[in-house]
């Protein structure tokens, strides 16, 4: 039968189902698919920490979020559409996210008594009134693959494996879209597999042509390119970002990038990435703990490397003693953290920014280094550019945050032309006059200069211990301590010196209240703030990019509002520095569930300092 | 400082720096010290691609007193810096300066991670069998029972045996020598340069303040023909006053004999590529105090030829650029799908 088309501005949709069940490659690939039409899109996959977790459990629900539209998208979404799920679990962990009125696509061979009990269920919430809210599509995932696949030379357990297509399928179908993108990747993954191509595929059209000739819907839907701004785009993830970032800035300092890392989740994905590019000159060394990390990035920076490390919280914890002697040795290296939650193990899989203070003052005695953080997935490119720069050019480590949220979700990018991004000019000695070289003499920013071992006449030893002026040798003498101190705290200050004034980022530039964030936080606060505007709220948004040095006009601005709030991802951090630094009685809403804020959460917030007067 | 300059044939006193030199009167590593400096000027290598990295501990101090580039870094960890440099410049000649704490302790991880890796860079442990720079408490190499500050009434802890470790984590070059012994300290200085790979020298080094003696038996003249095997490529293995006494091996069992009674060919002959032989004499680690215990090994045990991490690093990016042609950053950034927004 012939259906309606409808048209939709926006979609949020949630794929669920147990942690083997492909979900974020269902995911990912309806993504990629959207994004090639043009959609401005906005992702967060949520999986457990478990690789695989008892199947059918709870705890083994894995989830891909994606919100898509033909308007401008920030966030993944507060509440979904549509939810996907494969199982009773997925069912169950999902189902608060569904609007009221929304569609649940079931796999009702999920349902059975088996995986009802192992979701908790005392009844089916396909038999009782749970589903009376929603619009439901059920469909035996299972038995259509099978069916699809009778007579291939697939056991039972592979041919399940395929359902995810199936389900893709349908919604490509559901949605209006080719199977075109899918069917490309699906040869591509399994170019020695040709029995697995084909019944892949089989299944993925099973579920579109299903969509075609079941009555289970009248309209079909379709979301429209979005307006963005015009230009070139592809689809990026914030480690994928990070990666290419790092590229960059090395290809444009001229220095061989050195990333040396150990695994850990949500950071591993930058080594992953980074390992493909050795024709790049890129040296990926995955080092045998965190600590070794570290130091084989201050050695390859000693050597004239851009030497780059990466972590979560606790690998971060390890590398501290390492990144002061980096601090001392005054050589450029940067530090990535992709934050999760803590503290110790903590929430794995999720994501938090709660490691804010650890960068910036995580290290014995007085150790300042500049600290950066990317705003979402493809902000991650430049803010991580920008970040190698100040390391490159200011000669120090730098910290660059990142969060398991942006690390993980993609988002259209607007990618820019190598010539485009600006040069990076590493201190390096003038090889030519060498007799007088003192290592720790600096120019007017404090930068001392880099001499790198096989130039001649530069020979010269660094160290840990405290240093004398100019000269680097050791000293203990108090006074040239203080001075040290000193001195290397004002060369992190005079950072601020080259990076650009803080902007009020959306809403007014002027007002009651000022939304200061910093981080992942930036997609949910700007439309938090666009739904404020249309109720007349004198609203603004001010988001940091530099957190230290902080912008130089930062009071100013902080000055021009009545009241500042400070939503963060933990219990309070970058408050306490804006406290400590402008004596402003600052107002924290802090989350710390493991997952973003919703837009409502921050709405909320601002409507109520909005009344305050 | 111009080319010609470096051409000029150095002298040991090249490689000195004006720093004064701190370790306490009578410390085993001025002799140290001395002898790498001695034979820096014969490895025909510029002092510009020279690097000494060492971690925390008194033998740590060395790259100061090294007139090349240096680094004196964190506890533990100049193996681990080291890497990180040769991976990153594998054209240098890397040495790292160490102690029994610093890398057997506290960097005992990277150390062996360093080893499997087999980077072309030369390590010498300074053993002195104790914390100097910490006043005296026990170390890993400390013998069981050791009274220390820390170890009123005796050391727990049943101590490391270096190099066994060391060719445990199959390192490709081990050797032991001691400080008292200038003209051996300089043969297997030489030999651990000339090896390329991980070079793992041992240096029992007495520490005059907080272990005198510790290795008295083996350094003084009354006790050192007695207590000492110096091992040569293709001799016999010979010891004791008169060289009167050999090791023969019994099936795997080695066995002390007397010349007068054996014939010198039965001897066990030392092969420095013979593994299997080479792991005997790690286990020549005996208290010099116990009864029938045998003589302490000194010389290069072990070298086999097996490839550089940092080469087969080179190589990968040479097959990958040749692979898929040298890097394009344009491309890179713009990816696979593209889609425009007109």
């Amino acid at each position: 039968m012939t259906k309606v088309v409808e048209e939709k501005q926006e979609v949020t949709i949630v794929f669920a189902g147990d942690s083997g069940d492909g979900i974020q490659l269902t995911g990912t690939q309806f993504t990629n698919t959207n994004a090639l039409y043009g959609n401005d899109i906005s992702t967060f996959p949520n999986y457990p920490a478990e690789i695989r977790a008892p199947q059918g459990t709870l705890a083994g629900v894995s989830g891909f979020q994606l919100h898509f539209g033909s308007v401008e998208i920030s966030t993944p979404g507060d509440a979904c559409d549509v939810l996907v799920a494969m199982n009773a679990a997925a069912f169950k962990v999902n189902l608060s996210r569904l609007k009221k009125n929304g569609t649940v696509i079931l796999n009702t061979d999920g349902f059975s008594a088996r995986s009802l009990k192992l979701a908790d269920y005392e009844t089916s919430p396909l038999e009782d009134s749970t589903l009376n809210d929603y619009r439901t599509i059920e469909i035996d995932v299972t038995k259509m693959t099978r069916t699809t696949l009778e007579g291939s030379s697939l056991g039972k357990k592979e041919m399940d494996r395929s359902r995810n297509m199936f389900v893709l399928g349908f919604l490509y179908y559901m949605y209006n879209r080719t199977l075109k993108g899918t069917e490309e990747f699906i040869k591509q993954k399994f170019s020695k597999y040709p029995e697995l191509i084909e019944a892949n595929i089989s299944v993925l059209k099973a579920g579109y042509n299903f969509g075609d000739t079941s009555e289970t819907f009248t309209s079909r839907y379709n979301v429209k390119a979005a307006s963005l701004p015009k230009g070139e785009y592809r689809n990026i993830m914030g480690n994928q970002a990070t990666a290419l970032g790092l590229i960059a800035a090395s290809d444009k300092a001229k220095l061989d990038l050195f990333y040396g890392s150990y695994p850990i989740t949500p950071a591993s994905d930058i080594l992953h990435e980074l390992a493909k590019h050795k024709n790049f000159g890129v040296r990926t060394f995955q080092a045998e703990d965190e600590i070794a990390a570290i130091c084989s990035v201050i050695g390859a920076s000693f050597g004239g490397k851009l030497g780059v490390t990466a972590s979560s919280g606790p690998g971060i914890a390890l590398k501290g003693e390492a990144i002061g002697l980096g601090i001392m040795l005054e050589l450029p290296m940067l530090i990535i953290n992709v934050q999760r939650g803590g503290p110790s193990t903590g929430l794995p899989t999720k994501t938090e920014q709660a490691d804010l203070l650890q960068a910036l003052y995580g290290r014995n005695g007085e150790a300042p280094m500049p600290v950066i953080s990317a705003s979402s997935p493809s902000d991650c490119f430049s803010a991580v550019f920008e970040a190698c720069r100040i390391a490159i050019e200011h000669m120090t480590p730098v910290f660059f945050l990142s969060d398991g949220y942006i690390a993980n979700g993609s988002e259209p990018w607007s990618f820019p032309k190598g010539e485009d991004l600006k040069s990076i000019t590493p201190k390096m000695v003038d090889a030519k006059k060498g007799e007088s070289y003192l290592p720790y003499k600096r120019d007017e920013n404090l930068v001392r200069e880099w001499a790198l071992p096989g130039t001649a006449g530069f020979e010269h030893r660094l160290g840990g211990l405290e240093k004398e002026e100019n000269t680097g040798n050791i000293s203990y003498d108090p006074e040239n301590h203080q001075k040290m101190v000193k001195i290397r705290e004002e060369k992190i200050e005079k950072i601020a010196d080259s990076i650009p004034p803080q902007q009020i980022n959306n809403g007014v530039e002027k007002g009651d209240v000022l939304v200061l964030s910093w981080g992942s936080t930036y997609g949910v606060v700007k439309t938090a703030i666009k739904h404020c505007l249309e109720q007349d709220l004198k609203v603004g948004h001010a988001h940091l990019r530099y957190i230290n040095p902080l912008p130089k006009n930062l009071g100013e601005i902080l000055s021009r509002f009545d009241r500042v709030i400070i939503p963060e991802m933990n219990n309070g951090q970058l408050i306490k520095v804006i406290r400590d630094k402008f004596l402003i009685d600052a107002q924290g809403l802090n989350k710390i569930k493991g997952i973003p804020f919703s837009t409502q959460e921050i709405v909320d917030a601002i409507i109520q300092n909005s009344a305050i007067k | 400082m111009s080319e010609l300059v470096e051409e000029v044939v150095l002298s040991p006193k090249d490689f000195a720096t004006d720093q004064d030199v701190r370790w306490c009167p009578g410390c085993g590593d001025y002799s140290i010290l001395k002898q790498v400096q001695s034979i820096m000027p014969e490895l025909g290598i510029k002092k510009k691609d020279i690097v000494f990295i060492s971690g925390i501990g008194c033998s740590s101090r060395f790259p100061y007193y090294m007139d090349t580039f240096g680094m004196h870094s964190i506890h533990g960890r100049a193996t681990a810096i080291a890497s990180g440099l040769k991976i990153s410049r594998p054209e240098l000649s890397v040495w790292v300066v160490t102690g029994d704490g610093d890398a057997l302790s506290i960097g005992g991880n990277h150390l062996i991670h360093m080893i499997r890796r087999n980077f072309d860079l030369n390590v010498l442990l300074f053993n002195n069998e104790i914390y100097g720079l910490t006043k005296g408490q026990y170390s890993p190499t400390s013998p069981e029972g050791k009274v220390t500050k820390s170890t009123p009434i005796g050391s727990l802890d049943h101590p490391f045996n270096p190099l066994k470790l060391c060719l445990g984590a199959d390192s490709t070059f081990i050797a032991r020598t001691m400080d008292r012994d200038p003209k051996h300290q300089r043969e297997v200085l030489l030999k651990g340069s000339q090896h390329v790979g991980t070079s793992m020298i041992e240096i029992y080094q007495n520490c005059n303040v907080f272990n005198d003696g510790a290795f008295e038996v083996f350094t003084d003249k009354s006790s050192k023909k007695e207590e000492t095997l110096f091992l040569e490529k293709d001799k016999p293995l010979i010891f004791g006053n008169e060289n009167e006494k050999g090791i023969k091996l019994d099936g795997s069992t080695p066995k002390v004999v007397n010349l007068s009674e054996e014939c010198i060919d039965d001897l066990w002959i030392h092969d420095d590529k013979d593994k299997f032989k080479a792991q005997l004499l790690t286990t020549f680690f005996d208290n010099p105090s116990v009864e029938g215990h045998l003589p302490r090994p000194f010389g290069v045990f072990y070298q086999e030829d097996r490839y550089r991490y940092e080469e087969a690093m080179e190589e990968q990016i040479q097959y990958a650029t040749k692979k898929d042609g040298k890097g394009n950053l344009d491309e890179l950034l713009r990816g696979k799908n593209v889609w425009k927004s007109e």
